[in-house]
């Protein structure tokens, strides 16, 4: 399956396994998503239990935290991750907080699907990487996969979990793993391991990290699509890295990461995302609050730079191999 | 003649030192009102969204289509939820005032909107109320200790010390939590609904802001929504004429009425005096009917008073006329049911009297309970451990890890190894 299949099959999955489960969006429902994702579930479970909605972000979270508050596991796509801003009060103010303001006597289960990220001419109101905005916020869960196996066992997990979660799908992804060279032909997700979907219910854990690569020269942390590109990169260096894939952001496996910094002494972080006040800083000083006798050299970060994702100049932003090798060298040689 | 465009600035009709005005109020006669079948459309009784229904009058009779014909003891029961309100209010007042609670919102002259529109309601049905719907939860019965607790931020508090005072809920009797940001809960509320007709079931949601909020993007949202799918819900838009100092021609009252946004989205939109509990609570079934038969959501306007300050941190002399809520022209909602109540209802002023000493009694009893619970100075005090719970149904890792830290700061040692 490609990313999109099995983000398809895991709401197929939960809405026959659990009468609670609805959809809801904009365009999801009979023309089955922007992105495919929600393809042929309003046919196969009727216009009741997949909604299409007015374009208004705000009411479709109210509406979904109503709903979840009597009963149902709402999960609801905002189209495009830069469309998320005008429910940004419903998610940090209510749907976070709810089970903490009511002492537990209200919460409300919501998944909010919605995908990031650049690398599709997007330009700047499509392309975005909030999630650090969304990490800022307590009581929501942040998760992101990097990989169809992963994006269906934490989609079955989120809309499972009781607690708010907030779901990153890097749209780059959606038909084939992305090493960050836009000129070479794309890649199907069938020639990749992690393309092998089961049908069935599984669970991929939130705020569990995978160590996707393991290696001695140093660690690299990531998520997204950067994983890809992260891989590709030091193996073109040369480099023995430990790559870790985060999966969920908030809650933080920092076990993971510790061990496996503690272990290289060395750690490059890597994320699409704008680098000032990025989720990056927060790994930063994770990092080195528990790793610090351990680190080797200064810990570094390959990100986006601090502007608007520009429609014209998207490689020159994209996050690229040539990023992770400057990133490498300062890692490896200040030893 | 210069045609230039000038930045219109809605009138506020007094100011302090000025006489109060009213004039700019559209009333309608007491019994004037049609009132339509349930399942008339929005588009065929638009006129309700500019009308008043009223039912008592000036002789306080009761008269008109939209008389409910409640039982005296119905009205009787009313007329105690609202004193019970009052009373209440006044005590948390002077319990502010004297530095026993931090803060305090009293709805002082708007009683009957959430007691009328409480009683109309059934068990069942979810109620998303704002922070001056007090009567909502006396209806509904929750004690007084527990709002006194809640206000105390105590032991016995319901929100474990998170929230500002007032801001009570509880699932079991069907009170959604108040939020302090908002006009968030309408279209929560619509949300509620639509489960509830997914689900098949025939239970309505009720949600209330005050006129002030309904510029917020969420009330436009709740009432796209709410006509979109025709759930079964009642938005209420309690206009209480003030946002804190800001007079209701800012939020749009000028120019349309409140109610008459209704009509534009395609839903009933009913205007009524909110002070007139028997034309409240008729209002109120009518729409409950509606959305109980499939007729689709009614947007109300309820038109009242807010005769007290904002907050206990706000005043009203600073900004509007002081005798303002003597020359209001639709009165008051107790005094005009206890009035209707001694000409029909076989009560009386001696009655009446009693039942105010009763309620006082009750009140104080009430308090003198909820102080055993802790206090703002003394007494029991909330565990700080609470603190780290219900952010997560599980608590992660990093907030048990930050849990002992702040135990270890209580405690004077310091954390680190």
């Amino acid at each position: 399956m490609n990313l999109v299949q099995a983000l398809n099959s895991a709401m197929d999955v939960m809405l026959g396994r659990d009468p609670s489960v609805v959809l809801m969006g904009e365009d999801i429902g009979y023309f089955g998503g922007v992105f495919r994702v929600t393809e042929g579930l309003q046919r196969k479970y009727g216009e009741h239990r997949v909604l299409d909605t007015p374009i208004a972000e705000g009411g479709i979270v109210a509406t979904a935290i109503g709903m979840a508050v009597n009963g149902l596991r709402p999960v609801a796509e905002i189209q495009f991750a830069d469309y998320i801003y005008p429910g940004f009060d419903q998610i940090a103010s209510e749907l976070a907080r709810l089970r903490y303001r009511s002492a537990g006597d209200f919460h409300a289960p919501v998944t909010i699907r919605t995908p990031c990220g650049g690398g599709i001419r997007g330009g700047q109101t499509h392309s975005q990487s909030p999630e650090s905005i969304f990490t800022h916020v307590c009581g929501l869960k942040v998760v992101m996969p990097s990989n169809p196996y992963d994006a269906k066992g934490l989609l079955i997990s989120a809309i499972e979990d009781d607690d708010p979660v907030i779901f990153f799908e890097p749209k780059r992804l959606y038909n084939g793993p992305f090493d960050g060279d836009p000129g070479k032909p794309a890649v199907p997700w069938s020639t990749h391991p992690k393309g092998e979907v089961p049908e069935g219910h599984y669970r991929v854990p939130i705020a569990k990290a995978e160590v996707v690569r393991p290696g001695s020269d140093l660690t690299i942390i990531s998520y997204g699509t950067m994983v890809h590109v992260a891989q590709a990169a030091a193996a073109a260096q040369g480099i023995d890295a430990e790559i870790i894939d985060l999966r969920s952001l908030s809650p933080l496996d920092e076990e993971t990461i510790c061990a496996s910094v503690c272990k290289t002494g060395r750690c490059v972080i890597a994320h699409e995302a704008t680098r000032f006040s990025g989720f990056g800083a927060e790994l930063t000083a994770i990092v080195q609050e528990h790793c610090f006798w351990n680190l080797l050299a200064p810990i570094q970060r390959v990100t986006g730079w601090d502007t608007p994702y520009p429609h014209a100049f998207e490689w020159e932003y994209f996050p690229n191999q040539a990023r992770f090798a400057a990133a490498f060298r300062v890692a490896m040689e200040s030893a | 003649m210069a045609n230039t465009s000038r930045l219109h600035l809605p009138p506020t009709p007094s100011r302090p030192g000025e006489r109060p005005d009213f004039s700019y109020l559209q009333i309608s006669a007491a019994g004037e009102v049609p009132r339509p079948d349930v399942n008339a459309r929005a588009r065929d009784i638009a006129a309700l969204s500019v009308e008043m229904v009223r039912v008592l009058d000036e002789a306080d009779d009761a008269v008109g289509p939209w008389h409910p014909h409640l039982e005296a003891e119905e009205l009787q029961v009313g007329l105690r939820h609202m004193m019970l309100t009052r009373a209440f209010d006044d005590r948390m007042q002077r319990n502010q005032r004297a530095g026993k609670i931090s803060f305090y919102m009293r709805s002082l002259g708007e009683e009957a909107v959430a007691v009328a529109q409480g009683m109309a309601l059934r068990p069942g049905d979810m109620l998303f109320p704002s922070y001056r719907n007090q009567g909502l939860h006396i209806v509904r019965g929750m004690s007084l200790v527990e709002m006194m607790c809640q206000l105390l931020s105590n032991t016995g508090d319901m929100c474990k010390g998170r929230q500002l005072p007032v801001m009570y809920h509880s699932a079991r009797q069907r009170l959604f939590s108040i939020s302090g940001n908002l006009a968030t809960q309408f279209p929560q509320a619509v949300g509620w609904a639509m489960a509830a007709a997914i689900k098949g079931e025939d239970h309505l949601a009720a949600g209330w802001i005050g006129e002030g909020s309904s510029a917020e993007a969420d009330f436009h949202q709740a009432l796209l929504f709410a006509a979109v799918y025709q759930a079964p819900v009642i938005l209420n838009v309690v206009n209480n004429q003030w946002a804190i100092s800001t007079f209701q021609g800012y939020a749009g009252g000028e120019q349309r009425s409140f109610a008459a946004r209704g009509p534009g989205y395609g839903i009933a939109g009913i205007r009524v005096d909110g002070n007139d509990f028997l034309a409240v609570h008729a209002v109120t079934q009518w729409a409950a009917e509606r959305a109980r038969t499939g007729a689709g959501p009614t947007l109300i306007e309820l038109v009242t008073y807010r005769a007290a300050a904002h907050s206990t941190s706000d005043d009203p002399s600073r900004y509007r006329a002081k005798d303002d809520y003597a020359h209001w022209p639709l009165g008051d909602p107790i005094e005009r049911l206890k009035r209707h109540l001694i000409k029909h209802g076989g009560w009386s002023e001696e009655r009446h009297r009693a039942l105010q000493g009763e309620l006082e009694a009750t009140v104080a009893a009430s308090w003198k309970e909820a102080v055993t619970h802790g206090t703002l100075n003394e007494g029991p005090r909330l565990d700080p451990d609470l603190m780290f719970e219900d952010v997560f149904k599980e608590m992660p890792a990093n907030l048990e890890r930050q849990r002992q830290a702040m135990r270890a700061e209580r405690s004077g040692e310091s954390w680190r190894k």
